[in-house]
C-alpha cells in the first residue's frame, strides 16, 4: 500500500548514492574517497563554511592586505579621530593615523600570533599527552603532575607577570602563552591515549612486534586527529584572544601594530569619552569574528564526527523534501500519506 | 515490487486467539549513501501466552522489529508502513500518551545490555516500585511489597529490595530486570537476547526461571535471538529472518526436525554438537547481504546451494507449505523447485 | 624436563595477580592462579571458561601482554620470562601470534587492510623488496580465503564484515609464519553462520601448515568440534583437562558436569534439564583457600573449603582436580599426565 512511498523515498536516497559509486572497478582511488569523506562532509557543513569563510578571509587580508593598503599605518596622515569618511574608511585615531590601515595589517601579527602559538601548543600537547597516557606508571605520574600544576596556576596572572618580566615583543608573547596554554591539550590527549592503548589494535601491534614510538605516531595518533585538529583551533582562538588581552593591558611592544595593540592606544587617547568609536570596533570586531570562525569549524568537526549529531541532521534534511508527512512524537516516527486520515 | 501483496501473507495456525498481529510491518534507516530497508514487509501474529522466537544474524532485522513494536527506534529509524495491531488498536497511530501506557500496560522490554541499564543510583526496589506507582493508583507501601513479591518471583531474596545495582552480579541484575518488566504484569514480553551477556549457567536459570514464570501467569513472549538450539527449546514457534524479511516460520519442534529453506538448514548445521559423532560441519559461505543494495530475486540466493531458474529474479513468497509451516523458497514453493 | 611429546609451549604454574589500584589497598585479583598445561606441535588445545575464568589472561600472559607475577612460559624448551626479562625478544613475538575476540577493535580503523598486513613481513623481514611484500599480502589474504585479494588489500576494516575482519587477524597472525596461534574466542562475536567458517580455517591451518593452536572459548561445543584437548578453567584455576571428546562424555569435575548441563540442546528440551548449582562465579580478590567451586558444588565436602585439591589422573591423558578422586594426596602434575602416552 505504500509501496510506492517508499520507492519514492528510496528513489532520493539511491540518486544520493549514485555519485559515490561503489564496486570494484573504483578500487585504486578508495583511499582519497575516504578523505574526501570527512572533508566532504565538513564542505556540506554549514558550520564548517560559514567558519571557514571567515577565517579564510582574514586569512587572506593578513597575507596581501598589507600591501594594499592605502596608508602606513605607522603615519600621520590626518586630523586625530575623524570619523569615517572616503578618505578615510574607518576614520583616524587619537593621533590620526588610519584605522583601515592599522586593522588590515594589524590582522597579521593577530593571525601569526595565533597560528604559531596553536602549532607549538599542539605539538607539546601531543608529546606530553601521549608520552603520559601510553607510558603510564611513573612517567605519567611525573608528568600528569606537571599537567596540573600548569592548569592550576591561573593562567592570566601567569601571563601578566611573565610577560612583564621579559622583554617586550612579538616572541616573548608567543613564548608567554605557549607556556601557559599547553597542558589543556595535553590532559586530553592523555586520557584519549589512555583508553586508545586499551583497544585490541594496539594489543595486536604490540605482538606482531611494533616499536613504542611506531605504536603511538601510526597507530593511536591516527585516531585522534579529530581531537588534535579541534585541539588546534582551539588554542589558536585562546591565543589571539590572549595576544590582544595581553597588549590591550600594555604588556605588548606598543610600536608593533596588532588587534590587541590598536585597542590598547585607543583606550590610551580616551576613545570612548571622545566618543570614537570607530578606533575600537574594527579591531575588536575583527578578534570576535575570527574568534567566532574558528569556534563554528570545531562545531562542524564535532557534528561531522559525532555519528548521533550527524544522522538528526540527515534525516531532518531527507524528510525535508518528502511528500509524506512524519507525524511529530517521541516515540519512532511512522511516515503517513499526507490524505489519509 | 509486484509480490508485494503476496508477502503479506500472516503464518498464523487456525486454532489460536492473537495477542498482537504485525502487518507488513516496514522500517527504514535513513543515511547519506542510501536508506535502508531494515525490516521488509514482515508479518506474523503472536498468540495469548505463546512464546515466539525470531531468530537471525546481526543486520537481519530482528532487533529492529523489536523496537519498531516498542516505537523505541530513533530516528534515522522510521517505520514507512504497516500495521502493528494489539486487541485491536494500531500502535502505529497511538499518541504518545497511548505509547506510554502501552510500553507498560501491555508490552514490557528486555534486552541484552538491560543489566547495564539500570540506574546506579537508585535501589533495585525503588525502580520497581517507581514503575508502579507511574501506572497503578496504589499506596507506596503496597507498591513496596509488590516489589518485594516481584523480586522472590524472579528469585532474588526479599530483602535484596534496598540493594543498589552494583551490588548485584550481572545475573542478578539480570533478574532484577525482568522484576521490573513484569511489574505491572503485561500480556506480551519481548526479550531481546536477554541472556547473551550471560554466562550459560547463569543462562540456563533465567531461561527456566523465564519458562516457570511464563506457565504460572501466561503471558507471551516474543523471543529474540542468535542462538538456535536455545530457542527450539524455549518457543512454541520460530520465525527466520533473513535480510530484513521472514523466510521460514514453523513450530519449533517441526522447524528444528524439518527445516526447509536452505538458510535454516544452514544455520541448524553451524552449531557444533555436544553429543553424536564429530562430523564437519560446513556453515554458510559468503556474508549477510548488503541491505543498501539487497540482491535481486532471492537475497539469500547469492549464498545457497540449491539456487536454481527463478531465484536471482523474482522474489519468492511465504507460503504455507504444510499445516502451519511457512517458507519463502522456490524450492518448495513452485513445481519445478520440487522436482529439484 | 624431558619431553615424551614434541611439546611447542608448555606452562608451568602461571600466576598473575592484579593489585587493586588504590594506593592503601594490598588487595589483590587473582586473575590466574597455578595453571600448568601445555600444547604438542600440530594440535589444538582449548581452554574453557565462564567469564572472570582467567581464560583471556592466560593467553596475554603467554603473548606477553601482560607480565607474570610468577610461573615459567617453556617455548621450545627454554623458559622465556627468565631468558627475555624485558619483555618479549622480535623471535618470540614472531613465533607466538594472537587473534583477538573483538573483530571490531582488533583492526585499526585509521589503516588499510593491506597496511595490516604489510606491517607484520616488514618488522620480520619476511620479505626483501616492494614485489615480494605485495606478493605475500596477496597471498595471505587468498589463504585465509579473503579473495579478491587485490581488492581487500585496499579496503578500510569499516568496510569488512566481522567474519571477513576476523580473516584478516589470522592473515596478521599468519603473516609472519609463527609455530604457535592463540586464538582468543576468535569466533564468539561473529554471526553464527561465520564461525564454522573461521573454525575450519583453523583447522585446516593446523591439519595443513603444521600450526599449533591455543583456543581459547566458553562454548564446550566448539572446544569439542575442534581440539584435541581441552582444559577447563574457573575463578583462575585449572581444574580439569581431557581429550576433547572424553570431557565431553566423561566429564569428572562437578563444575565441567554443570557446565555441560546448562549448554542448551534442543534434543532434550528446556523442562528435562535440571540446573544442580545456584550462584556464579565468587569473588577473586584475596579468595579463600580451597576450591574454588566449594561453593556451589552439589558434592561439597569439609575438605574443599580448607585445601585447594591436586590434579589426579583418571585416565591416559586426563586429569581432574577435585577431592572426589584420588587421596587427595600427592598427585602427579597435569603436565605429566599430558605428556603420557
Amino acid at each position: 500500500m505504500s509501496s510506492s512511498l517508499n520507492t519514492t523515498l528510496s528513489n532520493a536516497q539511491t540518486e544520493a548514492a549514485a555519485t559515490s559509486p561503489e564496486g570494484p572497478k573504483n578500487q585504486p582511488v578508495r583511499k582519497a574517497k575516504r578523505a574526501s569523506g570527512v572533508v566532504g562532509l565538513l564542505l556540506q557543513n554549514r558550520k564548517a563554511s560559514i567558519g571557514a569563510f571567515i577565517v579564510v578571509f582574514y586569512v587572506l587580508v593578513a597575507a596581501i592586505g598589507p600591501y594594499l593598503v592605502p596608508y602606513d599605518p605607522t603615519e600621520i596622515v590626518a586630523r586625530r579621530h575623524m570619523p569615517p569618511s572616503w578618505e578615510h574608511w574607518f576614520g583616524t585615531d587619537g593621533y590620526g593615523k588610519d584605522v583601515l590601515s592599522q586593522t588590515v595589517v594589524g590582522a597579521r601579527s593577530s593571525l601569526a600570533t595565533g597560528f604559531i602559538v596553536g602549532a607549538i601548543v599542539t605539538v607539546i600537547g601531543i608529546l606530553i599527552g601521549m608520552t603520559a597516557g601510553y607510558m603510564r606508571g611513573r612517567v605519567d605520574d611525573f608528568l600528569s603532575t606537571v599537567i596540573n600544576i600548569v592548569l592550576i596556576i591561573p593562567g592570566l596572572p601567569l601571563l601578566i607577570v611573565l610577560a612583564a618580566f621579559l622583554p617586550a615583543g612579538f616572541w616573548s608573547i608567543i613564548f608567554v602563552l605557549s607556556v601557559t596554554g599547553w597542558a589543556w591539550g595535553a590532559r586530553v590527549l592523555r586520557s584519549q591515549t589512555m583508553s586508545l592503548r586499551e583497544k585490541d589494535f594496539v594489543a595486536s601491534a604490540v605482538t606482531v612486534g611494533e616499536g613504542k614510538l611506531r605504536i603511538m605516531l601510526r597507530e593511536i595518533l591516527p585516531n585522534m586527529m579529530s581531537i588534535v585538529v579541534a585541539g588546534f583551533f582551539g588554542a589558536v582562538n585562546y591565543a589571539i584572544g590572549a595576544q590582544a588581552g595581553l597588549e590591550f593591558l600594555g604588556l605588548g611592544n606598543p610600536s608593533n601594530i596588532s588587534w590587541g595593540n590598536n585597542l590598547y592606544w585607543a583606550q590610551n587617547n580616551s576613545a570612548m569619552l571622545v566618543g570614537a568609536w570607530w578606533t575600537l570596533i574594527p579591531s575588536g570586531l575583527s578578534i570576535a569574528l575570527v574568534a567566532f570562525g574558528f569556534s563554528m569549524i570545531n562545531y562542524a568537526i564535532d557534528e561531522v564526527t559525532n555519528p548521533r549529531l550527524r544522522s538528526q541532521r540527515q534525516t531532518a534534511q531527507i524528510l525535508k523534501g518528502q511528500p509524506a508527512k512524519v507525524r511529530k512524537s517521541r516515540a519512532t516516527p511512522v511516515l503517513m500519506e499526507g490524505t489519509e486520515g | 515490487m509486484s509480490t508485494d501483496v503476496k508477502r503479506g501473507i500472516r503464518a498464523v495456525p487456525g486454532n489460536f486467539v492473537p495477542l498482537i498481529e504485525i502487518d507488513n510491518l516496514q522500517v527504514e534507516y535513513l543515511a547519506g549513501r542510501g536508506s535502508v530497508r531494515a525490516v521488509d514487509g514482515v508479518s506474523f501474529s503472536i498468540g495469548k501466552g505463546e512464546v515466539v522466537g525470531l531468530a537471525g544474524e546481526s543486520g537481519s532485522g530482528k532487533s529492529t522489529i523489536a523496537q519498531a513494536i516498542m516505537r523505541i527506534l530513533q530516528p534515522p529509524a522510521i517505520i514507512t508502513g504497516g500495521k502493528v495491531l494489539i486487541e485491536g488498536k494500531d500502535v502505529l497511530q497511538m499518541s504518545d500518551k497511548q505509547i506510554r501506557d502501552f510500553r507498560w500496560d501491555e508490552v514490557s522490554m528486555v534486552f541484552q545490555s538491560a543489566m547495564n541499564s539500570l540506574n546506579p543510583v537508585m535501589t533495585v526496589g525503588d525502580q520497581i516500585i517507581d514503575a508502579i506507582l507511574a501506572h497503578r493508583k496504589i499506596s507506596e507501601q503496597q507498591a513496596r511489597e509488590q516489589a518485594k513479591e516481584m523480586l522472590r518471583i524472579v528469585g532474588i531474596e526479599a530483602d535484596r529490595i534496598d540493594s543498589y545495582p552494583h551490588q548485584l552480579s550481572g545475573g542478578m541484575r539480570q533478574r532484577a530486570v525482568i522484576a521490573i518488566a513484569l511489574a505491572l504484569q503485561p500480556p506480551l514480553m519481548i526479550m531481546d537476547e536477554p541472556t547473551t551477556a550471560l554466562d550459560v549457567v547463569v543462562q540456563r536459570e533465567i531461561l527456566a526461571k523465564i519458562t516457570e514464570l511464563r506457565e504460572q501467569f501466561g503471558f507471551s513472549i516474543l523471543f529474540i535471538t542468535h542462538d538456535m538450539s536455545l530457542l527450539v527449546e524455549i518457543s512454541d514457534r520460530i520465525a527466520i529472518m533473513y535480510g530484513g524479511e521472514i523466510v521460514e516460520m514453523a513450530p519449533s519442534r517441526e522447524l528444528f526436525e524439518n527445516p526447509l529453506h536452505p538458510y535454516t538448514q544452514g544455520l541448524m548445521a553451524s552449531f557444533p554438537a555436544l553429543t553424536g559423532p564429530r562430523k564437519r560441519l560446513e556453515g554458510i559461505p559468503g556474508s549477510p547481504p548488503d541491505l543498501i543494495s539487497p540482491p535481486s530475486g532471492c537475497r539469500f540466493h547469492p549464498r545457497c546451494p540449491h539456487r536454481f531458474g527463478p531465484c536471482d529474479s523474482i522474489h519468492p513468497p511465504l507460503i504455507e507449505v504444510r499445516p502451519n509451516h511457512f517458507v519463502a523458497c522456490h524450492l518448495h514453493t513452485t513445481p519445478e523447485g520440487s522436482a529439484q | 624436563m624431558s619431553e615424551q611429546r614434541d611439546l611447542v609451549l608448555d606452562v608451568q604454574h602461571l600466576t598473575k595477580h592484579f593489585p587493586m589500584g588504590g594506593m592503601r589497598d594490598a588487595r589483590k585479583v587473582h586473575a590466574v592462579e597455578d595453571v600448568t598445561f601445555s600444547i604438542p606441535r600440530t594440535e589444538i588445545v582449548t581452554l574453557v571458561g565462564e567469564s572472570g575464568s582467567g581464560k583471556s589472561t592466560t593467553a596475554r600472559l603467554i603473548s606477553r601482554l601482560i607480565e607474570p607475577t610468577s610461573g615459567e612460559v617453556i617455548y621450545n624448551g627454554t623458559d622465556v620470562l627468565k631468558s627475555q626479562p624485558r619483555g618479549a625478544s622480535l623471535d618470540y613475538r614472531g613465533d607466538v601470534q594472537m587473534v583477538f575476540q573483538d573483530p571490531f577493535g582488533s583492526l585499526n580503523p585509521a589503516h588499510t587492510i593491506g597496511y595490516h598486513i604489510e606491517r607484520p613481513l616488514l618488522i620480520h623481514k619476511k620479505v626483501s623488496g616492494r614485489k615480494e611484500l605485495r606478493e605475500r599480502v596477496l597471498d595471505l589474504l587468498n589463504t585465509v580465503g579473503l579473495g579478491p585479494a587485490e581488492e581487500t588489500a585496499e579496503k578500510f576494516p569499516y568496510e569488512l564484515s566481522g567474519g571477513q575482519r576476523q580473516r584478516v587477524g589470522f592473515a596478521r597472525a599468519l603473516s609472519v609464519e609463527p609455530k604457535v596461534i592463540l586464538a582468543d574466542e576468535p569466533v564468539s562475536m561473529l554471526d553464527v553462520s561465520i564461525r564454522v567458517g573461521v573454525l575450519n580455517l583453523m583447522k585446516r591451518l593446523a591439519d595443513d601448515s603444521g600450526l599449533s593452536f591455543l583456543y581459547i572459548t566458553h562454548d564446550i561445543a566448539s572446544a569439542r568440534y575442534i581440539s584435541d584437548h581441552t582444559n577447563v578453567m574457573y575463578a583462575g584455576r585449572m581444574v580439569e583437562g581431557a581429550p576433547s571428546d572424553e570431557l565431553v562424555h566423561e566429564p569428572a569435575h562437578p563444575y565441567t558436569r554443570l557446565l555441560l548441563s546448562a549448554v542448551p540442546n534442543p534434543h532434550a528440551g528446556l523442562r528435562t534439564q535440571e540446573t544442580v548449582a545456584r550462584g556464579e562465579i565468587p569473588s577473586l580478590i584475596d579468595p579463600p583457600p580451597g576450591c574454588p567451586f566449594a561453593a556451589r558444588c552439589p558434592h561439597v565436602m569439609p575438605v574443599c573449603r580448607e585445601v585447594m585439591p591436586n590434579a589426579v589422573t583418571i585416565a591416559p591423558n586426563h586429569w581432574v582436580r577435585c577431592h572426589l578422586y584420588g587421596d587427595g594426596g600427592v598427585s602427579p602434575l597435569p603436565t605429566a599426565a599430558n605428556s603420557v602416552g
